[in-house]
């Protein structure tokens, strides 16, 4: 390891890996990041222990790369640690970016979760109806668990985020992309910027043909077999493309797969979930009255709706710790 | 784009001292379309049929143009009720705006549950422009269900 060599870290909060297997699949360019930087801090990868970084200077490390929701208190510390000794620090992936699949446990309070994960799930025998307490007394002494945040956050909830690579995990290519603007030392975009994405949908990269017509109803998935080279959207499938950041070459569409929006609201300024669900009601056709009655449009449209079984599964798959009602109380559980 | 950025730029009705006068402060949004549902409004007003003063009217060039964003923002900053009003299907002056309205409202009632927000504090409904008496019988219909949905989890 060399001193002189800027450094670069990489934590894993609330998250499932991806994010850093989607950094091992730079292949070997991961030699040029070895080159460019001291890669110090992984806890995947590396056995760099928590208490090497705490004895840092502040800011000593250049960049680091930050995956996962917040979930737990220790998620909040270690995001708060990086934070101080970083320069750059970059929200990665869509759990850091807006809260993830692990977001998606905020549609029900803590206690439900807790509930449903330790005494109610079908799989679960726990007579003693025991739930693991953030302090436990045995007879040694005291043990701690980190205790869970109320709801899951977004890292940027909980610390200032320089910059955001979303993703599902993100593209390789973006990460090499990324990481070689940093090495050359060029000038780094403004902060705020979302990296490592593009600023239009991921349509504008999808191959598949636009025919310009609207589905008739949209599918659940198990309901029809795409037709190849045809815009999923227009055949019906609930594929967030028009409403989703671009980045990722319409790697699922292109694979017959319905985007499911990992890359993040195209319109940064709108509620995640509800500019997909706006696209997506664009998308079939409501038809013409032709004299039928009100009554006969509505059950006609909510059948052609039906399609989206779950609007918020859909809408907010990665992105429910950034709806804006995220502070709310609930007031009606499902 | 907020939606209180809106009422301030249209007219609205006064609902500051509501409170010292019904003892009650629900806050209802309603958004209507500058075709028809406004101009109802409008004649309701020049009947004089009863509207209730919890409305805060936000006039729209069309119901297609109320984004669901709008909708949860509301909610986020406060409002007891979001009440959507459109033209008939067939009468919209932009050809399909109230259907698409129409499209996200279907959804939007299924999600806004799900998000934790009572659907009874959501309403889409058409009001023509002649329907003084609609107006007034759903803004009050919507007005007395928010009303009755006691608490306001959503004020801060």
């Amino acid at each position: 390891m060399s001193a002189s060599k800027p450094k670069l870290a990489m934590y894993w909060a609330a998250s499932c890996g991806g994010c850093e297997i989607a950094l091992a699949n730079i292949d070997e360019v991961l030699l040029e990041v070895d080159h460019h930087f001291d890669f110090m801090f992984c806890p995947c990868l590396l056995d760099t222990k928590t208490k090497d970084i705490e004895a840092l200077p502040d800011g000593d490390i250049f960049l680091t790369l930050f995956n996962g929701a917040l979930r737990t208190e220790e998620n909040k510390e270690m995001a708060e640690l990086l934070r101080r000794k970083s320069k750059v620090f970059v929200a990665f992936g869509a759990c850091a970016a807006t809260g993830g699949i692990p977001a998606l446990a905020n549609q029900h309070g803590l206690q439900h979760l807790l509930d449903t994960v330790f005494l109610n799930a079908p799989s679960v025998e726990n007579a003693a109806r025991l739930i693991p307490q953030p302090i436990c007394h045995v007879t040694d002494g005291e043990l701690a668990l980190p205790a869970f945040l109320p709801r899951v956050l977004a890292v940027h909830e909980a610390v200032s985020v320089d910059y955001t690579m979303p993703g599902c995990p993100p593209e390789p290519e973006q990460i090499i992309a990324v990481i070689r603007h940093v090495a050359s030392g060029a000038p780094l975009p403004p902060l705020g910027t979302w990296l490592g994405c593009s600023s239009r949908a991921v349509c504008s990269e999808c191959p598949r043909e636009k025919r310009g017509v609207l589905a008739a109803r949209l599918l659940r998935p198990y309901e029809g077999i795409p037709e190849t080279g045809w815009c999923l959207v227009e055949q019906g499938f609930a594929c967030l493309g028009p409403a989703t950041r671009g980045g990722c070459h319409a790697l699922c569409p292109t694979a017959n797969m319905p985007c499911t929006g990992c890359y993040g609201a195209l319109d940064a300024t709108a509620d995640p979930g509800a500019s997909a669900l706006t696209a997506l009601a664009a998308a079939v056709d409501p038809g013409k009255l032709a004299g039928k009655g009100e009554e006969d449009l509505h059950r006609r449209i909510k059948h052609a709706l039906s399609g989206v079984a779950d609007p918020l599964g859909t809408f907010y798959r990665y992105s429910l710790a950034a709806t804006v009602l995220a502070e709310r109380k609930p007031e009606v559980e499902q | 784009m907020s939606c209180q950025s809106y009422s301030t730029t249209h007219p609205t009705i006064p609902t500051n001292n509501v409170d010292a006068i019904a003892g009650v402060a629900v806050k209802v949004v309603a958004f209507l379309c500058n075709w028809c549902s406004y101009a109802g409004a409008d004649k309701a007003g020049a009947n004089q049929l009863p509207v209730p003063a919890e409305l805060t009217a936000i006039r729209v060039m069309c119901s297609g143009r109320v984004e669901p964003t709008m909708i949860l923002e509301c909610f986020q900053k406060g409002a007891d009720g979001v009440l959507v009003l459109a033209c008939h299907p067939g009468d919209c002056h932009y050809k399909e705006g109230n259907l698409r309205a129409y499209c996200r409202a279907e959804l939007l009632e299924c999600l806004v549950p799900q998000l934790g927000v009572d659907p009874r504090r959501f309403r889409f409904d058409y009001v023509s422009a002649a329907e003084a008496d609609r107006f007034s019988q759903i803004t009050n219909e919507f007005v007395d269900q928010v009303r009755a949905l006691a608490v306001r989890p959503f004020k801060n």
